[in-house]
């Protein structure tokens, strides 16, 4: 058992997507909440393949995305700083702030760094005292955990050089405001399986039982993706609406308590502005006080750089799932991946992004009506 | 064998080793065209690029004649000359150049050094030549370790020596620290084609067989795997290597060879993209027929790469009319270097100017030309 | 969002205080920290987030789900049908699964 190949066998896809189209009697909406998922889904084709029995949607999970302009623009004003090493993981690099990327920043001599882990920005601060790191904390839960650690390890060291900049958010509070919108078309929810790996299930309940819909925690290989939908569909086909887990191996009931714990400590949940989107309630992590001393935002006087989204960028309806980026009058014209307007059209799981691609080979279009 | 252990330049096989051993980082004055240019030149790029190894500076006269004899029967490049001569071969001339600014310098499988001989090398085998001769031009930043420049001219000569090519011109400039990276280097090369082989995108048709050289992504997974912050163990190393011997043996057979290009930067997926856009045809790639070794595999489902994307410098895409495309498969794997080599799939009429793939699931995809450099991901 | 792959742990050492593991993920290997799965042990697979691990791959689980999937008849209610049993391995019992009726929306 290796955990990968298994799980993209292509006999057993096709068993599963025989399933599905033997199963629906109708188009159904499902919501692939997680950015992961969407590349899955993108990557090997499933919404091409599933077209005609169920529509994808897919959801603000790309903490990429859903990072707001201003926290960007104050990301910008902190790495071009002399005295600072900005370190982000590769997906924020090319995101567009007001005027500018890190990319660029970068071009321009600031000390950009890319890190694989938060926990190699700590290092960086320990063998460069003379130096302000400062590391770039977006995700939702599955990164909260290793955040947190990166804040904990610098305290433990005394590390008066590190400091965050936070951009943390949370799903079940998206999900809530995308089902409780006005004009929701969605039906059911794939919930992202390594959000659950760390939180657990509980979180869902409630929701299930308040708007009526399935959400089925599902893992990111071809066959857990399609194995989520498959049980969406089922449900949605036999008037059930429950909470599922298609990804048994990795996530339980409870989650990870240890992780929890540490992201507890660390952090405290704060109302945050979704990029696109707007405010949501209680949808952020902020440093909680006994930590603030580490936010980057205080430290480099940045909090009041405030900015307005581009009007043309309708990225906040895409990512709620209420129109399709085809929809979009920038669409690949003042909006391309080398030249975007917002974010979904620059990470790798935007659903812009992923459009333009499809777009291209004229494949009919599996989103939207 | 380093002389004194302290990184310094191994001096041992140098012919007069003292003039350097004052100066184990570059300075100033190693491009002023004066004693220290001329010392660097004489016991430090004349031995490594010497085209036999240890017969090193054959040819050049006493310590201070910059100039060859005439007559001389040494190396092109020891004579020192303004310009190096050459015989004029029957056929047409291959001319190309690069520059290489590879960071990290040393990687698992090669060097900044293997890369620039090997790079020119195989941008001259892709159409067809075979490959004479390379000059080198070197900007050296102040303080570079005259070792590290040592090491990386060594590696270019055995490369050269390797790749049956000859270098036989060289310029060196130093700039100030801060000025530049350590070390750039640019090579180019010319080679000779034979008359009346035409490769090319105007000669893919409809039919067309696609197929690699080689397993792929090695090159660009073993240098990020040295990359300052993401440093990871793998199993893997660059395949940076010359492919005029694979090449030839293909045009030798007779098979029937439309186009060839090395995937280098932006890997396969800007290759066939770049194939597909000037044929203003289709291709189309299964991608589970794409060799990808284990570890690039991993690599990329670790950092969000896609293997299509990442650089390649010891294999090649080739486009095979059809009725020859098992033939090219067993020719190639004959050849240690393309021992892998695998049919990838087809050009179409279909979707012109664009690379689609079948995914593992049966479904179709759009291969893309990546944007810009691949960055590591985390969603 | 998320990309977190499983690996296989090698090694595990402690480094002030944090519980550190090397970790090979099918031929590539690296540090990862293992603060927040303490019953990790040596050959266990985990799921390993910007180099931290988040939980220990329940081998049983993952050969019942690829076993369903070789159970699968398309179309067929019974073989396909998971009922709301299979919430996973946590401590939630089918009478715990929230149901609610499902008025599906037209067409889409």
């Amino acid at each position: 058992m290796r955990y990968l190949d298994e799980f993209g066998d292509p006999v057993a896809a096709e068993r599963l997507l025989a399933d599905i189209r033997a199963t629906a009697t109708q188009r159904w909406s499902v919501m692939e909440v997680c950015g992961g998922q969407t590349h899955t889904i993108v990557r090997n084709g499933i919404d091409q393949l599933l077209d005609g029995q169920v529509r994808l949607v897919h959801g603000p999970g790309c903490p990429v995305c859903v990072t707001p302009l201003e926290t960007i623009d104050r990301a910008l004003a902190i790495a071009a700083r002399p005295e600072v090493v900005f370190c982000s993981f590769g997906d924020m690099l090319r995101v567009p702030g007001t005027a500018d990327d890190l990319v660029r920043i970068k071009a321009r001599g600031g000390d950009v760094r890319v890190v694989y882990s938060p926990l190699d920005a700590v290092e960086l601060a320990k063998r460069h005292p003379d130096r302000e790191v400062v590391f770039l904390a977006i995700g939702f839960e599955t990164t909260a955990p290793a955040n947190a650690m990166a804040v904990r390890l610098a305290a433990q060291a005394g590390l008066d050089n590190f400091s965050v900049l936070v951009s943390q958010v949370l799903v079940p509070p998206a999900i809530e405001a995308i089902a409780a919108s006005p004009g929701a078309t969605v039906q059911g929810f794939l919930a992202a399986g390594h959000v659950c790996t760390v939180m657990g299930m509980a979180q869902y309940v409630p929701l299930v039982e308040r708007f009526g819909m399935p959400i089925v925690v599902t893992g990111f290989e071809p066959l857990d993706v399609l194995e989520g939908i498959r049980r969406v569909v089922r449900q949605l086909e036999q008037g059930r609406a429950e909470l599922d887990n298609a990804y048994p191996r990795a996530v339980s009931f409870a989650g990870n308590p240890a992780a929890q714990a540490a992201v507890a400590e660390v952090f405290e949940v704060c109302d945050r502005p979704w990029r696109g989107i707007g405010t949501i309630p209680s949808s952020g992590l902020r440093l909680a006080p006994a930590y603030a001393r580490f936010d980057a935002e205080g430290r480099f006087d940045v909090g009041d750089i405030t900015t307005e989204e581009s009007p043309r960028c309708r990225s906040g309806e895409v990512l709620q799932g209420r129109i399709s980026p085809l929809e979009c009058e920038a669409f690949g014209t003042a909006c391309t991946p080398a030249t975007p307007l917002g974010a979904p059209m620059v990470s790798a799981e935007g659903a812009c992004a992923a459009y333009h691609r499809f777009r291209r080979l004229d494949v009919p279009v599996t989103v939207r009506s | 064998m380093s002389g004194d252990g302290d990184g310094s330049p191994d001096v041992a096989g140098w012919t007069c080793p003292l003039p350097l051993r004052d100066h184990p980082t570059v300075v100033a004055g190693h491009g002023g065209g004066g004693r220290l240019t001329a010392d660097l030149v004489r016991h430090l790029f004349l031995p490594a690029f010497a085209p036999v190894a240890g017969e090193a500076d054959r040819g050049v006269g006493d310590r201070g004649d910059e100039r060859g004899h005439d007559g001389d029967e040494g190396a092109v490049l020891a004579r020192l000359a303004d310009a190096a001569v050459l015989p004029a071969p029957d056929g047409r001339l291959a001319f190309t150049t690069d520059a290489y600014v590879v960071r990290p310098r040393v990687f698992p499988g090669g060097t900044l050094g293997d890369l620039a001989v090997n790079g020119t090398v195989n941008d001259l085998a892709m159409v067809g030549a075979v490959p004479r001769h390379l000059s080198a031009g070197f900007v050296l930043e102040e303080g570079l370790a005259l070792a590290e420049l040592d090491a990386v001219a060594r590696a270019m000569g055995a490369a050269a020596r390797r790749a049956g090519v000859e270098l036989v011109a060289g310029d060196t400039k130093v700039v100030g620290a801060g000025q530049a990276d350590g070390l750039f280097v640019t090579t180019a090369g010319v080679g000779v084609v034979p008359d009346g082989l035409d490769l090319g995108p105007h000669r893919i048709r409809p039919g067309d067989a696609v197929l690699v050289s080689g397993p792929i992504g090695r090159h660009g997974i073993a240098v990020l795997s040295v990359r300052e912050g993401l440093e990871f163990g793998v199993e893997v190393r660059s395949d940076c290597a010359p492919l005029t011997r694979p090449v030839q043996a293909l045009l030798a057979a007779g098979v029937d060879v439309h186009m060839l290009r090395d995937p280098t930067r932006g890997g396969v997926a800007a290759t066939l993209n770049e194939l597909a856009g000037a044929s203003r045809l289709g291709v189309e790639v299964t991608e589970r027929d794409v060799p990808v070794p284990e570890p690039v595999r991993a690599a990329c489902g670790f950092l969000g790469l896609d293997p299509l994307e990442v650089a390649n410098e010891g294999c090649f895409v080739a486009v095979i009319g059809r009725d020859d495309a098992d033939r090219a498969v067993e020719v190639l794997r004959g050849d240690e270097l393309t021992a892998e080599a695998a049919l990838i799939g087809e050009v179409v009429q279909e979707h012109p100017g664009l690379v689609v793939g079948r995914t593992g699931i049966g479904a179709t995809r759009v291969i893309d030309l990546p944007l810009a450099e691949q960055l590591p991901r985390i969603c | 969002m998320c990309l977190a792959v499983p690996g296989r742990v090698e090694e595990v050492w402690d480094a002030d205080g944090t519980r550190m593991a090397r970790v090979d993920f099918g031929g590539v290997h690296k540090e990862v920290c293992l603060a927040y799965v303490p019953e990790v042990e040596v050959g266990d697979y985990t799921i390993v987030h910007v180099g931290v691990a988040l939980t220990r791959l329940d081998e049983a689980a993952a050969r019942q789900t690829l076993a369903l999937f070789d159970e699968v008849v398309p179309g067929d209610v019974v073989s396909g049908d998971l009922g709301s049993g299979d919430v996973g391995s946590g401590d939630v019992e089918a009478g715990d699964v929230v149901a609610a009726d499902v008025v599906p929306e037209d067409g889409a």
